[in-house]
């Protein structure tokens, strides 16, 4: 728990230990959220419910890819219901779904301020722009391998 | 000499392969045994040229896109180092019609210079704003930002200087300036362009708010969509601590001012101003209500400036050159320029800074040149997911806080989403109904349980159940969202659906087909 003890001296440091433990662990286990209440001084139900607002937090490992096909308005308006629906065929599962050989988690995502070149996307970070068949395809097969 | 070729780190670049563009240029320096280096800057803001390569010419910056990696050999083949002619030429960027049509302040240094190179930014003017700001006092300060008539960039469009004055006049052992950049609304980069191409200026203008409300700390709250944002912030912000621009004595000054990255988690309502101040403390992302304000009573239950990245941004012009030079921009009671955001199904999408009192019309088919698809425009939604959709028949609108308010719509952060006539109106309502049931809070009612009840009526639209009915219990339970919500989500949701049904009822009606069917 070397994250809490680093991150718990800042001003409101819930959120930045939430997002250390994630990043070390992949998720945020639920056998940490007691150790973090304690460390904090505030209840577990408190440390719950901040962990359950946020739409970053999972409560389970993703798979080791993670997909964020963008669904807001300026990328519906390039065609972006039609790369939903034909990536989700690809892959095989809908969105907040892992596939079964654990290869990628595909997770939506409300803009991700590359709303100039429409539709986009984030795999494990990094960003891609202006998706069409031809890119989807390249991901799902990169992603499978 | 040493020739500079400038290839783009922003986000919209990367997203378009600026990446494999840098390695192949950088390849070919190297076999070349060439005398060049390569900087990576900020974006123009030209989206449909990125990724935009530009060469430092004897005559000024040459550009050329949109390169691929595979363009890399024939350019240097077509003498790119000495600004040679090829194919993706695009001649002289300050030339190019797009950018040279638009009054650049804020964004005049951004994709002009290396984002993290203190002398560079000071070589193009950085921090003489927060000079003049430590050489004079701050209640001088607060008058010269009320004086240039800035009012709030997020999209509530309060004056920054009144909001200043008060937590300026607010005594308390601690202030805080904390900075907006969960900008979530679906068309809109600005923020993240800045923070990415010109972080040193968010800083400044942070810098300088701490100095007139006498706040000794600043938080900038990024969402974590933009990690490219949080990694050059936190980047910036060190060598900005190294060379005294932050710390305990500001620029030598008696002044103590320091910043903090913080990145939010994915929830879209952490935008809004009190919900944003209490994820950074910890908390669910929840709305508080107001009063108290937070200039009063804000983050930690101190006296806060909370103000969005582009008007902090658009501070540090406004001390160097003064507030009556910003003032005389723009139109009405909305002074200055704003950074126009053209997005979606459009030709020419990108950054578009310009005083206020373009037309809407001028923005979308002149500058953003009509849709990508090449098909025709049918509605035009600004100001994000709780941005009203404007039809061709109010093109005449001018982009300016009070025209947009007098036809039932907002401006917002400036975001400007096209679509073509492909787009179904009645889905598009549904959709921002949907995404207020995803993206609420929970708090109160009208929002938690409208924007659900309004998708199901929405559906039965869809469905032919009794539309008669259903069209007058939507626009009832819109009313009672917009005078019955604590906040922008729940209270601007009624903007998108209302707007859809009242300026496209053709895409509200049994479709003709379907009757016919029945």
């Amino acid at each position: 728990m070397a994250v809490i003890n680093e991150l718990k001296g800042l001003e409101g440091p819930l959120l930045p230990i939430l997002h250390g433990i994630q990043e070390e662990f992949g998720y945020v286990p639920g056998e940490s959220l007691p150790v973090i209440a304690d460390a904090l001084n505030i209840s577990r139900a408190e440390v719950h419910g901040v962990v359950t607002f946020y739409h970053d937090y999972r409560n389970h490992p993703a798979g080791r890819h993670v997909l964020k096909l963008c669904r807001a308005e300026a990328c519906q308006s390039m065609g972006g219901d039609a790369i939903a629906a034909r990536l989700q065929q690809l892959l095989g599962i809908g969105f907040h779904e892992t596939t079964k050989d654990g290869s990628v988690t595909l997770e939506p995502v409300y803009c991700l301020g590359l709303c100039a070149c429409a539709p986009s996307a984030m795999l494990d970070g990094e960003v891609i722009g202006r998706l069409d068949a031809e890119k989807i395809e390249e991901i799902a097969a990169e992603v499978r391998l | 000499m040493s020739v500079t070729i400038y290839i783009p780190r922003d986000s919209g670049a990367l997203a378009l392969g600026a990446e494999k563009v840098a390695k192949a240029v950088e390849a070919e320096i190297a076999a070349r045994g060439l005398d060049a280096k390569v900087v990576r800057n900020g974006s123009r803001g030209l989206y449909w040229l990125e990724p935009m390569v530009e060469v430092e010419t004897d005559s000024g910056r040459v550009a050329y896109g949109p390169v691929s990696a595979k363009d890399v050999p024939s350019l240097f083949e077509r003498g790119l180092t000495s600004g040679g002619t090829h194919r993706l030429s695009l001649g002289k960027t300050e030339e190019i019609p797009f950018l040279a049509r638009q009054t650049r302040l804020t964004f005049e240094r951004c994709g002009v210079i290396d984002p993290l190179s203190l002398d560079d930014y000071k070589a193009h003017g950085g921090l003489k704003g927060l000079g003049n700001a430590v050489a004079t006092t701050p209640a001088e300060i607060v008058k010269t930002v009320t004086d240039s008539g800035l009012r709030g960039r997020g999209g509530a469009g309060f004056p920054t200087g009144i909001k200043w004055k008060t937590v300026m006049d607010t005594p308390s052992d601690r202030k805080y300036v904390l900075c907006n950049a969960d900008e979530g609304d679906s068309g809109t980069f600005a923020d993240r362009m800045i923070m990415e191409g010109d972080p040193f200026v968010l800083i400044e203008g942070m810098a300088i708010a701490g100095i007139a409300t006498g706040a000794t700390k600043g938080f900038v709250y990024i969402r974590s969509e933009y990690p490219h944002a949080v990694a050059t912030m936190t980047r910036a912000v060190e060598i900005a601590r190294q060379n005294g621009v932050l710390g305990v004595n500001v620029l030598g000054s008696p002044n103590a001012f320091d910043i903090e990255i913080r990145t939010g988690a994915g929830a879209y309502v952490c935008g809004e101003e009190t919900s944003l101040m209490n994820s950074l403390e910890g908390k669910r992302g929840v709305v508080r209500a107001k009063p108290p304000l937070p200039a009063i009573q804000g983050l930690f239950g101190k006296p806060t400036v909370i103000n969005n990245v582009i008007s902090l941004a658009s501070v540090p012009i406004i001390m160097d050159r003064g507030g009556e030079y910003y003032k005389d921009f723009g139109m009405g009671r909305s002074r200055g320029t704003i950074p126009l955001q053209i997005a979606g199904n459009v030709r020419h999408g990108g950054l578009f800074e310009a005083a206020f009192g373009l037309t809407l019309g001028e923005i979308v088919d002149e500058i953003g040149g009509g849709t990508a698809t090449g098909r025709p425009v049918k509605a035009v939604q600004v100001g994000g997911p709780l941005g009203a959709y404007f039809p061709r028949a109010l093109f005449d609108t001018p982009f300016d806080y009070e025209a947009f308010a007098a036809k039932d719509g907002l401006i917002g952060h400036a975001g400007i989403v096209v679509f073509d006539d492909t787009a179904d109106m009645l889905k598009q309502a549904r959709f921002a109904m949907e995404f207020c049931a995803i993206e609420s809070c929970g708090k109160c009612t009208p929002c938690r349980i409208g924007s659900t009840r309004g998708v199901e009526v929405l559906d039965k639209i869809a469905q032919n159940i009794e539309p008669a009915k259903q069209l007058e219990l939507v626009t009832d339970l819109c009313n009672t969202m917009k005078f019955g919500s604590l906040c922008a989500l729940g209270g601007f949701t009624p903007y998108p659906v209302m707007s859809a049904i009242n300026h496209f009822p053709d895409d509200f009606r049994p479709s003709p087909v379907a009757e016919a069917a029945e």
